[in-house]
């Protein structure tokens, strides 16, 4: 559980780092897709990959104890609507 | 003509759907700020989106690409693509069970029982409605500026929707909206806006492809081959630190009441699983083309004199009048989305947090509240938009102050991570941290207004390896340490002041922790419900 929580953490740290690409930052070529300048596409593609990442969080790191829960208060909550 | 006639028509049915939302309605605070938490999973994410997005995400950005380039995409839109999931992920989640578990609808209501103390969440309250109602200004001056744009077909003649009407239509639709269907109604009108700006890029890129003479990498090629554009196609111009500091400035999204707010109205919490996936693809969706059509625009039109009008400059010239029109009603739609939802959560923080916090539930009741909810919204529109209207042209000081409100809401941060998942932390720590915040915020201001570009404020060394600590960067904005943005010190100084406030201080009674920090008691109360 520890170690599936590391590693975790571990690929977003990796993922956050892998936002600064300095080796892009004065690239004009390759234009992928034939329009795209590579520093843009590395973005667009870091996105893509961004989604890939939420999925897998939500996979294996969702905080499932949360799907549970219900109102706990005793009292009247302050919402309770007017009879 | 055409694309006003269009995008009319779709205020009204903005407009209908509000009246719907009305009927629907109940009479108590709960259903009219939270939609009685009832947002299912795919309404959860297009309205959550609808939220964050403003019409910056179309025209900002473009104006943006313009100017500095694709930088922009990697600079604003895919460090929030990470980001933001990942605070709504993370804290989102947990304040929707709080939400649900102790009944909070703000989280200023969370913080004071989480603290124990009234007072830090008034002055949280204070420092968020100070940061929020600039935004809401900018809103509507955003909304009349891009009617009139829209509604300028012929340059020699006047708009056909001046900016006064465009910002009184903006702020009519906004407040009917609000007005009669309170949360529901704006969740069931971002489904409709959502949808709508979603689908705006792709269709302006297909669009202006099929018109213009050239093929799209001819033209990045033309860019990316002249000395004077080059620029554009890379991000030589763009300084590393200012690209690093706004990876934090995503931090604010979540701190937004606006955002927070909506993360109380989700029926279940497996409504967020859809939205974390699906936000970097959103943002995707809207961002990229609007950042390559701003790049496009340097190679294709002549000289623009204000580059956000770019993108509304490229459909009037490339897409035919109706289509123009559809999408212009999707850069409004990004208005008012988030709008309303500024508008709302202003109310129901008001609402909430100081009328019914101070005596008005016991005076007035429930259904009192929900009339003073519609008052105040009535009368916060009319103030911001007779704002709009007297202070047109000092509309770049608004714009400042978004700036540094992102920034603001981001050193906000710190608290709620600690208030969710630091049981030691304290009130004290928190007040600390938020006055942190308001202390930077005004300083910032005052040294921006009175400074001139260049500036250096403090500076250690001299000569080539002096280290500028404080200054004024060549477009006048404060920077920090040799060019990081101001919400490096603030994120980083906010939470130093919450982790040593807290700890020099008591920490909050073992009641409040275990309250807190225990499991939820979600068995009885489930097997109640089945049986």
């Amino acid at each position: 559980m520890k170690l599936k929580a590391f590693l975790l953490t571990l690929l977003v740290l990796v993922f956050y780092i892998l936002h600064q690409d300095f080796w892009n930052w004065k690239q004009t070529h390759p234009l992928v897709l034939g329009f795209l300048p590579i520093g843009l596409a590395y973005h667009a593609g870091y996105s893509i990959a961004a989604a890939f990442l939420m999925a897998l969080l939500v996979k294996f790191a969702w905080p499932k104890h949360l799907e549970d829960v219900q109102p706990e208060s005793d009292k009247p909550r302050d919402d309770e609507p007017e009879h | 003509m055409l694309p006003v006639i269009v995008i009319l028509l779709y205020l009204l049915v903005i407009a209908v759907i509000g009246s719907i939302a009305f009927r629907r309605g109940k009479t108590n605070t709960e259903d009219f700020f939270l939609a009685n938490r009832s947002v299912g999973e795919m309404v959860f994410f297009l309205s959550l989106f609808a939220t964050n997005m403003t019409a910056f995400a179309i025209l900002g950005s473009s104006g943006q690409a313009y100017r500095q380039g694709i930088g922009i995409y990697g600079l604003m839109a895919s460090s929030s693509g990470l980001v933001i999931p990942l605070t709504i992920f993370l804290i989102g989640t947990r304040l929707w069970a709080i939400g649900k578990r102790f009944g909070h609808q703000t989280q200023v209501a969370f913080f004071r029982d989480r603290w124990e103390c009234n007072a830090i969440g008034t002055i949280i309250f204070a420092l968020s409605a100070a940061m929020l109602v600039p935004y809401m200004i900018i809103s509507i001056m955003g909304g009349g500026t891009v009617l009139a744009q829209i509604s300028h077909s012929d340059l020699s003649k006047a708009p056909l929707i001046p900016y006064h009407v465009g910002c009184a239509i903006v702020a009519v639709v906004v407040t009917m909206g609000v007005f009669l269907g309170g949360m529901r109604g704006t969740v069931w009108v971002n489904i409709l806006q959502t949808t709508l700006f979603l689908c705006f890029g792709a269709v302006a890129v297909i669009t202006i492809s099929h018109s213009l003479p050239l093929s799209f990498g001819e033209y990045i090629s033309k860019l990316a081959g002249e000395a004077k554009t080059s620029a554009l196609v890379t991000r030589e111009k763009m300084p590393p630190q200012a690209f690093w500091s706004y990876t934090l400035i995503p931090l604010s999204s979540i701190m937004f009441p606006h955002m927070a707010i909506m993360c109380f109205s989700a029926r279940k919490v497996t409504a967020f699983r859809r939205t974390v996936v699906l936000y970097p693809l959103a943002i995707l969706l809207i961002w990229l083309p609007c950042v390559f059509l701003g790049v496009l625009g340097a190679a294709t039109l002549d000289k623009v004199a204000d580059p956000d009008g770019v993108l509304l400059l490229m459909l009037q010239k490339y897409a035919p009048a109706w289509l123009a029109g559809i999408l212009g009603a999707g850069i409004i739609s990004a208005v008012i989305g988030s709008d309303a939802h500024q508008v709302l959560a202003l109310s129901t923080m008001f609402t909430k947090d100081i009328y019914q916090h101070y005596g008005g539930r016991e005076k007035y009741g429930e259904r009192g509240a929900v009339h003073f909810a519609r008052a105040f919204i009535v009368i916060v529109t009319i103030a911001a938009y007779v704002v709009a209207l007297k202070l047109k042209d000092k509309q770049g000081i608004f714009e400042i102050a978004v700036r540094y409100a992102f920034s603001g809401f981001a050193a906000m941060a710190p608290i709620m991570v600690a208030a969710l998942f630091w049981k030691r932390s304290t009130k004290w720590g928190a007040l600390a941290a938020t006055l942190f915040t308001a202390a930077c915020l005004i300083y910032f201001a005052i040294l921006q207004n009175s400074g001139h570009p260049g500036d250096i404020i403090w500076k250690i060394g001299q000569g080539k390896d002096a280290i500028k600590v404080l200054f004024l960067n060549p477009r006048g904005d404060v920077s920090f340490w040799n060019g990081y943005m101001t919400v490096v010190p603030m994120v980083f100084g906010s939470a130093l002041c919450m982790l040593l406030g807290s700890l020099v201080t008591q920490p909050p009674s073992q009641r409040t922790i275990d309250k807190y920090f225990s499991q939820p008691k979600s068995e009885p109360v489930a097997a109640a419900v089945t049986s």
